[in-house]
């Protein structure tokens, strides 16, 4: 017994000190290794992949800019002038690209729309600025929050212009809601059944009257108001086109198929069977159909199902399709993340006395949109891809430039170039897109730090 | 399940555990089905202000269900539920007066990990109680304060240990000033190490008199804090007693065998 104890015995004599890992284990000596020549199949590999990109690159930059010309007049004046990439027809054509065919004293608006579009987007995705200190911004940001609420109205204004009263009166209704909202419930201790009145009467009448007002009231007023001059000249939706365009489809569909596919993702979700159908049958067909059939729809059938006489705007009818196809694909993203969050979560947030709204607001919501975050950026970067199908309705959209542009004598056999730099916009929104998704998943880590 | 720890060490002053007449949870002949699985059966349980019951029993015995009817994480089918004078019945409003009032703590802690501890701990005061936010932030402060990681108040649940993360979730719990507590096996997700510090919190806790119902396997806590063990399987009650004789004297033959099987090593 005595001779096993002493054999298996052991005392450490006391603390080992941490010392430095070997030399070639770290810093770029040991970045190489591990990444680029870890074994002979990884060296092979770099050596192949380094050999073509050295092949590659050299013709690449000789094309795109060494023999590239940057301005000529038409196709054949380039060909002259060098054997490179013809760049002289985006140069041309760039206003075009960008603004379609809006008029060209107006080009301003979507400007100025694009620069207010920045700041709304600044206020509503990031919590710090640089250069600002964090008290000065948090002391702002309510007012720019407030802006980036207002900022669709305006938008909308600065590029379709029309009298300046119509936004106003839009942009008022909430006031005049709330307003209403006070009355009723100031009136509401006059006899009134006891049934009735534990309904919130207030809010009640507050959405009857917000609906009236936007349906019936805001457009007979503002014609009223029309000998007041205030206003911007009216454009077109068919002169919309280009990257504006895009833009535009592409940043209201994603703004708006967010909050509608977290209700469609609750909704599937909420257990009351009528509301769970209609999520479903809606998510089901909307996904079940190609969105270029949507966009047919959206541009003859749609037309049928309105009143006749209410010319729903073009576009506006791209945004709805665009829209309800993009909240059915983020409805199921979001449907993931409701499905991955521990049932603990729930029952906590039930057992503390929280309601529906609280703790889907407070608790679920929060973590589910974070255990989504990459799934929603990929289908706001899809969204935003798919507005270029649009061309299939005869929306003047970046590629249906290109074809009217090919189209013209001077410009005739330009393929390559129209393609890259389309390509370059997409690429450049989209990346910005994945970044910026990258940025939110590390900010909001908080489990794993 | 054996005793891992020796906790004897902190002697629960029982004298300050007192139980006044008041009838805060009635239970009337509760039943509960999952599907066509009768889980619960008859249950009949008054629990007076000031008590301290530890539940026990063999796993799915029902135990856990049982004392998630009373803040209606499960729906009882049959028979009553009074908490605190408000009968439990569908009424969305009386559910989430009653869920107000009773604090609950899980096995797995259930903490929210985006937000941070205090903010955990403030959460329902606020957006429940309406409680001005500077003022809970007070009362979150001194519960853990008391449960000893006040230091920890501006960190997030992911960087605490076990023991912490659920000492964390019982002072979130008594934030909500609730008149009752119940534990669904509090420390059956820790390791031994951190058992003891979550029993002493618990402790503590029923020294001021708090109404606790505890499912736990931990016999020494039984022992010490509390004034009732009641004894399930397959879905009823089948031995109440005061824990010296429900340790020392089991009158059925079930009980006699669970007791020798968890203290039988």
């Amino acid at each position: 017994m005595s001779d096993t104890t002493s054999k298996v015995a052991f005392v450490a004599s006391g603390p080992i000190a941490a010392s430095p890992p070997p030399a070639n284990s770290t810093g770029p000596v040991g970045w190489l290794k591990e990444n680029l020549f870890s074994g002979p199949v990884n060296s092979a590999v770099t050596v192949i992949l380094l050999a073509m990109i050295l092949y590659l690159i050299p013709g690449i930059i000789q094309w795109a800019f060494i023999d590239s010309v940057w301005v000529a007049s038409s196709l054949s004046e380039c060909r002259e002038l060098g054997s490179g990439a013809c760049w002289a027809v985006i140069v041309e054509r760039f206003p075009q690209f960008i603004y379609g065919f809006y008029p060209e004293d107006e080009r301003w608006r979507p400007n100025i729309t694009f620069i207010l579009m920045l700041v709304a987007f600044a206020f509503a995705l990031f919590d710090k600025m640089p250069y600002m200190s964090e008290a000065m911004y948090q002391k702002i940001r309510p007012y720019g929050l407030v802006f980036a609420a207002c900022f669709p109205v305006i938008a909308y204004w600065l590029i379709w212009g029309g009298s300046i009263f119509g936004p106003i009166l839009f942009l008022a209704t909430p006031v005049l809601a709330y307003f209403v909202a006070q009355g009723i419930d100031k009136l509401e201790h006059a006899a009134l059944p006891p049934a009735l009145a534990s309904l919130p009467l207030g809010f009640i009448g507050a959405v009857i009257f917000a609906l009236v007002w936007i349906t019936f009231l805001i457009g007979p007023i503002t014609s009223l108001l029309s000998f007041i001059p205030i206003g911007l000249e009216e454009v077109e939706s068919r002169q919309l086109g280009g990257f504006l365009l895009a833009t535009l489809i592409g940043v209201a569909g994603i703004t708006l198929s967010l909050p509608i596919g977290i209700l469609l993702a609750l909704g599937r979700r909420s257990g009351l069977i009528f509301i769970q159908t209609i999520c479903i049958v809606f998510i089901e067909f909307i996904r079940g159909v190609p969105l270029i059939t949507l966009l047919f729809v959206a541009n003859s059938v749609l037309a049928y199902l309105f009143p006749p006489g209410s010319n729903l705007d073009i576009i506006l009818r791209v945004v709805i399709m665009v829209t309800a196809f993009a909240s059915a694909y983020m409805a199921e993203v979001i449907r993931g993340g409701l499905a991955a969050l521990p049932s603990g979560q729930y029952e906590a947030a039930d057992a503390m006395g929280l309601n529906y709204w609280q703790a889907t607001r407070l608790i679920i919501m929060p973590q589910a949109l974070k255990i989504s975050i990459p799934n929603i950026v990929s289908t706001f970067i899809g969204l935003f891809k798919d507005t270029t199908l649009v061309v299939v309705i005869g929306l003047l959209d970046p590629i249906g430039l290109i074809t009217n542009i090919q189209a013209t004598p001077e410009w005739n056999g330009i393929i390559w170039e129209f393609y890259i730099f389309t390509g370059l916009f997409f690429f450049i929104a989209c990346f910005a897109m994945s970044r910026y998704s990258l940025y939110l998943e590390r900010k909001l880590a908080t489990d794993r730090r | 399940m054996s005793e891992a720890v020796d906790y004897e060490a902190t002697q629960a002053d029982r004298s300050k555990m007192t139980v006044s007449d008041e009838e805060v949870i009635q239970i009337r002949s509760m039943n509960k089905w999952y599907g066509d699985f009768h889980v619960l059966r008859e249950i009949n349980l008054t629990v007076n202000r000031g008590e301290r019951i530890v539940i026990c029993g063999p796993s799915g015995s029902g135990k856990s269900t049982l004392i998630r009817c009373i803040n209606r994480l499960e729906e009882h089918q049959a028979g009553d539920i009074i908490v605190d004078g408000i009968e439990l019945n569908s009424d969305l409003k009386n559910i989430d007066k009653i869920r107000a009032e009773v604090g609950m703590v899980f096995q797995h802690f259930n903490l929210f990990p985006h937000l941070t501890i205090l903010e955990n701990c403030t959460l329902a005061p606020i957006w429940v109680r309406k409680t001005p936010k500077k003022e809970a932030e007070d009362v979150a402060m001194h519960f853990l304060e008391k449960v000893k990681i006040p230091e920890q108040a501006n960190k997030y649940p992911g960087q605490l240990s076990g023991g912490q993360q659920q000492r964390v979730a019982i002072a979130r719990a008594l934030c909500m000033r609730p008149r009752i507590m119940l534990f669904d096996e509090p420390t059956s997700a820790l390791d031994p190490e951190m058992i003891k510090e979550v029993l002493d919190t618990m402790i503590s806790l029923a020294e001021e008199g708090m109404t606790m119902l505890c499912v736990t396997h931990e016999m020494g806590f039984a022992r010490q804090v509390a004034n009732r063990v009641i004894f399930m399987d397959a879905g009823q009650i089948v031995e109440q007693n005061e824990p010296e004789e429900f340790f020392m004297n089991p009158k059925s033959d079930r009980t006699k065998l669970f007791l020798s099987q968890i203290l039988g090593h």
